[in-house]
C-alpha cells in the first residue's frame, strides 16, 4: 500500500513545517497516483507520529535502533534503504533542509535510484511524475524525469503549503527496525552548537534583509527590530558580508543561502543578480531603496523609493501599530531626536 | 596524505544564462566559465592538509576540454597532479559522481575535498553521492575541519541557525562551506610555470543516467510592481496592499 514514503521530523512544537509540507505534498501525489502514504520518522518517541493524521497520512512507521540515538547521516541512509525495501516504495520524499539534502543523495545512491534535488512543483505528465527545481541559483527552472523504479525526491522548504486534510484521520503506528552495524555509523553527530537563539533566513517565512544602503553595521538594529517585531529573520546582501558587518549565515543569493520565504523586504540591497538569485523565489518581495532606477525594484511586488532612514523609522512604527505591538525605543528615540 | 580536490567548471555567478534552441540546456556561448566558488575553499583546505601532514593533492574536474582553464589555476596554486574527465555536458549528477568515484578507486585518496554545491545545479548531492559509492563516510557544508594524526576527524557542519559538531574518520568525503579558509591567490610565476605542467585526462566509466531534463526555462513570475514614494500616506499604503492584498502580515 505505501508507495510513497514522507520522512517527517520533530522540534520542540512537534512536527516540523517542513515535515508538514512534505506530507501534504504526498498526500496530494498519492491521490493522483491511487497509492498510500506512509509517513516515517526516525527514533524518538512515536508521538509526534498522530499528528501526521491531520494531513490525511494514515499510516506512521518509526525507524528504532540503539544505533541511531546520535543522529548519524550514514546510518539513516541504510535505515531507510532497508524500509523502502521492506515496503516496497516507490517514491521517497524529504525535506530539502540542511539534514535533507545530505541525506537524500545518499539514500537514493545507496538504492541506484534517481534524485531530483530541491523541488519546488511536480507535474503529472502521461503516467510520469515531473519535477520542478531551480538550476543557476534560480536563474533558470529545470523540470526533471527520473527514470528509475525507485525515486528520491527533496522539497524545498517554504514553497509547498502545508494544509491539513479535509477530514483527519486516524494514524496506524508501527515500529520498524533496522539491521544496523556499528561501522554503519560513519559519520555521528556529537553536538549541536546553537550560534544564536535568532531564526536563521531557510526557515524563517519573513525575512528583513539590510545591504550596503545600511551604512554601516551600527545601524543593523533597525533591520533586526523589524525581523523581530514581524517574527522574521534578518537576512544580508554578500557585500555586507564581506565587509564583515553581519555573519556568512545570514547572506542571501548565489554564493550564499536560496531562500523562499512568504515575505522579503529587501533595505538599501541594488539587486546584484547573484543576490535576485537567491531570493526571487519569495513569494511577496519588498524593496525599499533610494534609487528609483536600482534593479531590485524589477523583481518587487512593492517598491519604497525613499530614504532608509527615513523610512524605516516611521515604517516601524506603523508597522507596529498594525501589528498591535510595542513601536521599538530606539526607533521612538530616533524620530524624537529627529523632530 | 593523498587528498583529491574535486572542482566544478561552471557560468560566472554574473552570468544571466538564456535557454538553448533544443530547450533542455543553458546557451553556454559567451558565458565565462570559472571554478566553481566553493571549490575554491576545497582546494584551499586540500592545500593545507598537505602542507600539514605532507602528501599529494590530485585537482580533478568532470567537464570539457575548457575545464583544463581551472585545473591549471589548480597546478598554479600547487596541487600536484591535474586531471581531466571528459565530458561534454551529457553526464547526470550520478554519472559525474560514478566519474568522481572511479578516479578515487585508482587514486586511492584518504580525503576527498568539494565544495557544498556546484553554482549550476545546486545539488549539494555529489559528497553524499560519492561517499556512498566508494562506501567512505560523507559530511556535507563543512566549516571546519580537523584531522587527528590517528586518522579521526572531526568538522563543523553549517545547519539551519547552527552547527552540527560531527565525528568521521578517514577516508572520508567531505564538501566545505566559504568561512573554512581564506584561498590563495596564485603567484606570477606559478601562473607561468603551471602552463608547462601535464594534464592528464581520461574518459568518463559508461554509465546509464538516472535522470533526464525534460526542459528547461525561464522563471516567470507575476510581480505586482507598484512602485511607491515614502510619504506617510504611502507607507500606510503599503501596510493595506501587504494585508490586504498580498496577506503576508
Amino acid at each position: 500500500m505505501a508507495a510513497i514514503l514522507a520522512l517527517v521530523e520533530t522540534d520542540a512544537a512537534g512536527l516540523k513545517r517542513s515535515s508538514c509540507e512534505v506530507l501534504t505534498a504526498a498526500r496530494t501525489l498519492a491521490a493522483q497516483q491511487s497509492v498510500g502514504v506512509t509517513a516515517v520518522l526516525i527514533a524518538g518517541p512515536p508521538d509526534p507520529l498522530q499528528q501526521v493524521g491531520v494531513y490525511g497520512v494514515e499510516e506512521g512507521i518509526v525507524i528504532e535502533h540503539e544505533l541511531l540515538q546520535d543522529y548519524s547521516m550514514p546510518a539513516m541512509a541504510v535505515a531507510l534503504a532497508q524500509l523502502v525495501e521492506a515496503e516496497g516504495a516507490c517514491t521517497v520524499l524529504i525535506a530539502a533542509n540542511a539534514r535533507g539534502k545530505e541525506l537524500a543523495p545518499r539514500l537514493a545512491t545507496k538504492l541506484r535510484a534517481g534524485y531530483a534535488p530541491d523541488c519546488m512543483e511536480f507535474r503529472l505528465q502521461d503516467g510520469q511524475l515531473l519535477a520542478l527545481r531551480p538550476v543557476y541559483a534560480g536563474k533558470v527552472m529545470a523540470t526533471v524525469r527520473l527514470r528509475t523504479p525507485i525515486q528520491v525526491y527533496s522539497l524545498r522548504p517554504n514553497v509547498f503549503t502545508a494544509r491539513p486534510a479535509e477530514y483527519p484521520v486516524v494514524t496506524t503506528i508501527r515500529r520498524f527496525q533496522p539491521q544496523l552495524r556499528p561501522e554503519d555509523c560513519s559519520a555521528v553527530v556529537r553536538d549541536v552548537l546553537r550560534t544564536s537563539g535568532k531564526l536563521d533566513v531557510l526557515e524563517a517565512d519573513i525575512i528583513v534583509s539590510g545591504g550596503r544602503g545600511m551604512r554601516g553595521p551600527e545601524h543593523f538594529w533597525m533591520i533586526e527590530e523589524l525581523a523581530q517585531m514581524l517574527g522574521g529573520a534578518v537576512g544580508a546582501s554578500r557585500a555586507v558580508v564581506d565587509a564583515g558587518w553581519r555573519p556568512h549565515s545570514e547572506q542571501v543569493g548565489q554564493t550564499g543561502k536560496t531562500v523562499s520565504p512568504s515575505l522579503y523586504i529587501a533595505c538599501g540591497i541594488s539587486g546584484a543578480i547573484q543576490h535576485l538569485a537567491g531570493m526571487s523565489s519569495s513569494k511577496v518581495i519588498v524593496a525599499i531603496n533610494k534609487d528609483p532606477e536600482a534593479p531590485i525594484f524589477k523583481v518587487a511586488d512593492y517598491g519604497i523609493v525613499g530614504d532608509l532612514f527615513d523610512v524605516l523609522p516611521r515604517l516601524a512604527v506603523k508597522l507596529a501599530h498594525f501589528l498591535g505591538k510595542p513601536v521599538p525605543e530606539r526607533f521612538l528615540n530616533l524620530l524624537q531626536q529627529r523632530n | 596524505m593523498r587528498v583529491m580536490a574535486c572542482l566544478s567548471y561552471v557560468p560566472d555567478t554574473a552570468a544571466r544564462p538564456r535557454i538553448a534552441p533544443d530547450g533542455r540546456q543553458i546557451d553556454r556561448t559567451g558565458i565565462k566559465f570559472i571554478m566553481n566558488p566553493y571549490d575554491e575553499y576545497a582546494l584551499e583546505e586540500a592545500l593545507r592538509v598537505r602542507e600539514r601532514f605532507g602528501g599529494e593533492v590530485l585537482a580533478v574536474c568532470v567537464g570539457p576540454e575548457a575545464a583544463t582553464e581551472i585545473l591549471r589555476t589548480a597546478l598554479a596554486l600547487g596541487v600536484d597532479r591535474a586531471l581531466l574527465v571528459r565530458d561534454d555536458w551529457t553526464l547526470d549528477s550520478f554519472g559525474v559522481a560514478t566519474a568522481l568515484a572511479h578516479v578515487a578507486r585508482q587514486y586511492q585518496p584518504e580525503l576527498i575535498l568539494m565544495g557544498r554545491q556546484s553554482i549550476d545545479f545546486d545539488s549539494f548531492q555529489m559528497a553524499s553521492a560519492v561517499g556512498e559509492l566508494l562506501g567512505y563516510p560523507s559530511v556535507s557544508v563543512v566549516s571546519r575541519l580537523t584531522i587527528a594524526e590517528d586518522g579521526s576527524v572531526e568538522v563543523d557542519r553549517d545547519i539551519e541557525g547552527g552547527k552540527e559538531v560531527v565525528q568521521t574518520r578517514l577516508p572520508c568525503v567531505i564538501s566545505v562551506q566559504k568561512g573554512i579558509n581564506e584561498p590563495r591567490y596564485p603567484k606570477l610565476p606559478d601562473i607561468i610555470k603551471a602552463k608547462a605542467k601535464p594534464i592528464e585526462s581520461i574518459e568518463p566509466p559508461l554509465v546509464e543516467p538516472l535522470s533526464d531534463i525534460v526542459s528547461m526555462e525561464l522563471p516567470q513570475r507575476h510581480r505586482a510592481g507598484k512602485i511607491l514614494g515614502s510619504s506617510d500616506a504611502e507607507l500606510d499604503e503599503l501596510i493595506r496592499l501587504l494585508h490586504e492584498e498580498a496577506k503576508v502580515i
